[in-house]
């Protein structure tokens, strides 16, 4: 039996690195992350639409270093363990679609797979509701995986393809660096900084970063994701990845209590409302295009910067799809979904289901 | 020589999907799975181990790796 030379592989492996991303993220919340958004990639993804101005909600825009963090860390290990694979070409505007709408649907709960069990850990009962929408999405998307579904093969590309999106995230980090935040003023030169709400509480950017790196690294090696963790578990009764995101939620729990951050209920939680359907409907939404795109959203990261060209487009999606969440009202906020939010997770199904129904087979 | 199980490009989770379609469809003997990713090679190996099956050998061919599985 040939074993695995990379610990992360293995069971506690995953489940260290689902720990080590449990107690940082709390921590990050400590040192100035969003209520129960220590991380949060959907949120900061948005956050970044908002920074580089693609929607203007004055509340949601910051250039979150953990994203790309997220995004070198994989980079770096990628190239330190000989992983580095540019590749691509798997149908990108599909998974552009899906990126679209797994962030309108994420935007609807308030959360990716990750916050989701943050908010869990913090006492926030409406992610409950999430995280069974969540699992139901998913569910829906193995189906589809079971009768054939697939967005064919990706080919080898040049290295330089694969490069592309840690380069522009490292552009974006300069751009922060040489364009800091103005004390009292909305926008620097060319970025937008919230001057409050969400998007004006963050840790230091030092701080951001080096745990963006560090969970860039470890997730990369470990191949870490929230989705494939329920999927492999109703796909093929396979406990490995979910092992890591139980880790993830015991950890922030008992992180939580330590830093007096469990708050347990389901009125009053930061940036959460309590429109349980909502909640639900919304990550089913969000499950669903994560299933048929391979990833959740932080996976979509870390491929990316192990050279997946595809998930790169996947990524740009999801910022498209925040810029669209905020200019057309589909967002929720605490006071409830957005006007046309309701409407926009109709839409997104009807989409999901076409992607799922219509790309068969023919591999 | 056993059947080869053509996994390269592939997104998760169909290399496993269709290694383990493959090993229900062989029932025993020997397969070759090919992929392209650390990722997938780890899959596939936990996989094979999942349903009784051994990965006997592991080789990189091209840009990813040949795994034979026996069972």
């Amino acid at each position: 039996m040939a074993t695995f030379k990379n610990f992360f592989a293995t069971r506690w492996g995953i489940i260290g690195v689902g720990v080590f991303i449990g107690i940082l993220a709390p921590l990050l919340q400590k040192w100035g992350n969003p209520g129960n958004m220590g991380i949060c990639v959907a949120c900061f993804d948005r956050d970044i639409a908002g920074a580089l101005g693609l929607h203007r909600a004055a509340l949601v825009q910051y250039m979150r270093p953990e994203i790309i963090g997220f995004v070198l860390g994989s980079f770096f290990a990628a190239y330190a363990f000989k992983e580095f694979r540019p590749r691509a070409g798997s149908a990108p505007i599909a998974r552009f679609v899906l990126g679209i709408f797994a962030m309108i649907g994420a935007l609807v709960f308030l959360g990716c797979p990750w916050r989701a069990l943050l908010r869990l850990a913090a006492g926030d009962w409406n992610a409950i509701l999430g995280l069974l929408g969540l699992v139901s999405g998913v569910w829906i998307g193995t189906r589809f995986l079971k009768g054939g579904y697939n967005l064919g093969r990706s080919q080898r590309t040049h290295t330089s393809v694969g490069w592309i999106l840690p380069l522009i995230t490292a552009g974006f980090l300069l751009m922060m660096l040489l364009d800091p935040q103005v004390e009292g003023q909305g926008r620097s030169n060319v970025l937008f900084y919230s001057l409050k709400g969400p998007g004006s509480m963050h840790a230091p950017i030092a701080v951001s970063l080096a745990v963006g790196l560090g969970v860039g690294i470890l997730a990369q090696r470990s191949r870490f994701c929230t989705m494939g963790a329920i999927r492999d578990l109703i796909l093929f009764r396979q406990a490995h990845l979910f092992l890591g995101i139980v880790g993830l939620a015991v950890a922030a729990f008992v992180t939580n209590l330590v830093l007096g951050q469990f708050r347990p209920g389901f009125a009053g939680q930061p940036v959460a409302h309590t429109m349980h359907m909502w909640n639900f409907a919304g990550m089913a939404l969000a499950g669903l295009a994560f299933a048929l795109a391979g990833g959740c959203p932080g996976r979509q990261l870390f491929l990316a910067g192990e050279g997946d060209g595809d998930a790169a487009i996947f990524v740009s999606g999801m910022i498209i799809g925040a810029a669209f969440a905020h200019n057309f009202g589909l967002a929720s906020s605490p006071a409830g979904v957005g006007p046309n939010g309701i409407l926009a997770v109709l839409i997104g199904f009807a989409v999901c289901l076409a992607i799922g129904f219509t790309m068969r087979k023919s591999v | 020589m056993g059947t080869i199980v053509d996994a390269r490009g592939l997104s998760c989770p169909q290399p496993v999907l269709i290694t383990l379609e493959e090993m229900k469809k062989v029932a025993g003997g020997e397969l070759v799975v090919l992929v392209d990713t650390d990722t997938s090679k780890e899959n596939i190996i936990r996989a094979a181990a999942s349903q009784g099956w051994t990965a006997t050998d592991i080789v990189p061919e091209g840009q990813g790796y040949r795994i034979t599985i026996r069972k």
